[in-house]
């Protein structure tokens, strides 16, 4: 018995030794490069700081300023009309896309599932400069097919009208990310358990009654999964702004993301651009949670 | 009874024809900026900016991408040999064949780095009972929540004084360091039987023999879909790259896309020459790799 105990003892410091031996090098690259710059953000953004200049300390003045920036309000309201558009949207396509997909046959299935993840992978850049030229006041696609179909009788300056900007920036924020949850999907229908199912349909239930009672019930957590990384993804769009519109006409196109850009890499406001990822992060810590309770409260029952 | 519900499943309604014709018609609509990229391409000047669009070139001609490979030149590469200081100079290219070079590396060591990394963590969270495992894990998926993006300043500053900025490394490192790998590598190590691990300890195999020849082999499929997962997003990481390279020898290909479009905004066809040069490299990766892909994405979600 003694001897077992001590056994297990070296085995035990055997295992710590060894484990964070394995965990060191990914350590090494997720402090460093991830958990101390988090750190610094909190920590930086209680400063008044730029470049060639030591840091002073202001204490809350940064969050103070960022209430009363008219901009960064602006910012924060289309930051949540892109999210409030984007996700619900998002998740419902990608759902109806993949509950046609996955009852397709091997090679068409992943054909489509391959379609809809292409946005994704050419890359924001590519994706968003072919846009830019479809969104074109005078050679844009967009302008020629309104016109012949008879919608529009004058050219419209898409991007450069503070009415349709953000609108036309949805449309593309939209085709880039539904290509992930897509394939989650596909997955999580072809996962539901066949038996529920089979016996619902022996009971006389409609395909409809099927779905919803059974199938999004076991689906749920993927629609959680895909409800928060949708989320993040949208509170973070940058690229398509940068590239298109640059937060124009006069700040109607700009997110948060984009401002933290704008302040900290034009501007050299480093503090106040902190102070705005910091309450982004808790945006996003609260938009996360809120669908977590929701998710749960809709599967428990 | 199982016969009856494949009928029913394979049965065709009004419903299911007009959703797949609905979903073939979208497909197609998706396939369209591609399909702009890579004809504008290859359009004159006088067919890009027509005001009536031309959905198919009348001749294909290739000065896009000759203006697009004359523009500028740069060395091949530059290495520098570290603690000697002596920088190894390839023969001078078109510009945009030294940001693909950049962007290959870029994306090349990143995944290397990464599936080293985050198997051996992998392994180590999943398999290794020690003191801190459960703590190490749970900050790693706070990590994964969190905005990555709000990072970037603070990384700025720290990298500058580390004197990596405007490097590769620079861009490299933070995506190394993003504990997502860690996660799906977890995943994966959780099906290498206990048994295996035990019985190579009994015969008296070391830590790292037991890891490369018994968990290595095992974890493959993971490792496969790690890594296509990180070369993709590495290419793609667009944000991470405009705020960490700022000199000629060190922009990517998004980058360089960017730079064509801010500096010539309506020379579209030069601008899609750019595009087809950034997207067609990595949609061939994607569309060999597919498979892995797909499943790196669904074993990432499993406990997500």
């Amino acid at each position: 018995m003694g001897k077992r105990g001590a056994m297990s003892r070296a085995l035990v410091r055997r295992e710590t030794i060894s484990g964070y031996l394995f965990l060191l090098p990914s350590l090494i690259f997720f402090v460093g490069f991830v958990v101390y710059p988090m750190f610094m953000c909190i920590f930086t953004s209680f400063f008044d700081s730029t470049m060639g200049r030591s840091d002073i300390f202001v204490g809350l003045a940064n969050y103070k300023e960022l209430f009363t920036d008219p901009i960064f309000l602006r910012a924060l309201k289309n930051t949540v009309i892109i999210v409030v558009v984007s996700v619900p949207v998002t998740c419902a396509f990608s759902l109806w896309a993949a509950s046609v997909i996955y009852k397709l046959q091997g090679p068409l299935r992943s054909a489509f599932r391959c379609i809809f993840y292409l946005p994704v992978v050419t890359g924001s850049v590519a994706v968003t400069v072919v846009w830019k030229w479809m969104y074109n006041n005078y050679y844009g696609i967009f302008n020629y097919l309104g016109k012949a179909v008879g919608i529009l009788d004058k050219n419209i300056n898409w991007l450069g009208d503070a009415n349709f900007a953000l609108g036309c920036i949805i449309l593309i924020l939209l085709t880039t990310s539904v290509g992930q949850p897509i394939v989650l999907y596909v997955s999580a229908l072809g996962n539901v358990d066949h038996s529920l199912v089979e016996a619902a349909q022996v009971d006389g239930a409609t395909n409809l009654q099927v779905f919803w009672k059974i199938k999004w019930a076991q689906i749920m957590p993927t629609t959680l999964y895909i409800l928060i990384i949708t989320t993040i993804n949208s509170f973070q769009c940058f690229a398509l702004i940068q590239l298109l519109t640059s937060g124009g006409p006069n700040h109607s196109t700009d997110t948060i993301m984009y401002y933290i850009y704008y302040e900290a890499f034009k501007l050299f406001r480093y503090g106040y651009g902190n102070a705005m990822g910091v309450i982004l992060a808790i945006i996003i810590a609260i938009f996360s949670a809120l669908q977590f309770r929701l998710a749960k409260a809709d599967t428990s029952y | 009874m199982k016969n009856n519900l494949n009928s029913g499943v394979h049965r065709t309604t009004p419903y299911k024809v007009i959703s797949v014709i609905l979903l073939v018609f979208l497909a197609l609509l998706f396939l369209f900026p591609l399909y702009w990229i890579v004809t504008g391409s290859f359009k004159t000047m006088k067919e890009i900016n027509s005001a009536t669009p031309v959905w198919w070139p009348s001749e294909w001609v290739t000065t896009n991408y000759e203006k697009l490979f004359s523009r500028q030149t740069a060395n091949l590469f530059d290495i520098t040999i570290p603690f000697v200081g002596k920088t190894i100079s390839g023969p001078e290219v078109p510009a945009a064949i030294r940001w693909l070079v950049n962007t290959v590396w870029m994306s090349v060591a990143a995944m290397i780095f990464t599936c080293v990394t985050a198997t051996m963590a992998g392994y180590a969270l999943a398999k290794k009972r020690f003191i801190g495992r459960k703590l190490v894990f749970s900050i790693i998926i706070c990590a994964m929540a969190l905005p990555k993006q709000v990072i970037l300043i603070p990384l700025i500053r720290e990298m500058s004084g580390l004197e990596l900025y405007n490097t590769l490394w620079a861009v490299i490192f933070p995506i190394v360091g993003w504990p997502f790998g860690v996660f799906l590598m977890k995943q994966f190590s959780e099906t290498i039987p206990g048994e295996m691990l035990e019985a190579a300890r009994m015969d008296g195999a070391s830590e790292i023999k037991t890891f490369l020849r018994i968990v290595v082999p095992l974890v493959k499929p993971g490792i496969g879909a790690l890594a296509i997962f990180t070369f993709i997003n590495s290419w793609n990481d667009y944000f991470m790259q405009l705020i960490m390279l700022s000199s000629n020898s060190t922009l990517t290909i998004p980058l360089g896309i960017a730079k064509l479009q801010s500096e010539n905004s309506t020379d579209y066809g030069l601008i899609m020459a750019g595009a087809a040069l950034a997207a067609v490299p990595i949609l061939t990766v994607f569309i060999i790799f597919q498979k892995y892909f797909t499943q790196g994405i669904t074993m990432g979600a499993v406990k997500g």
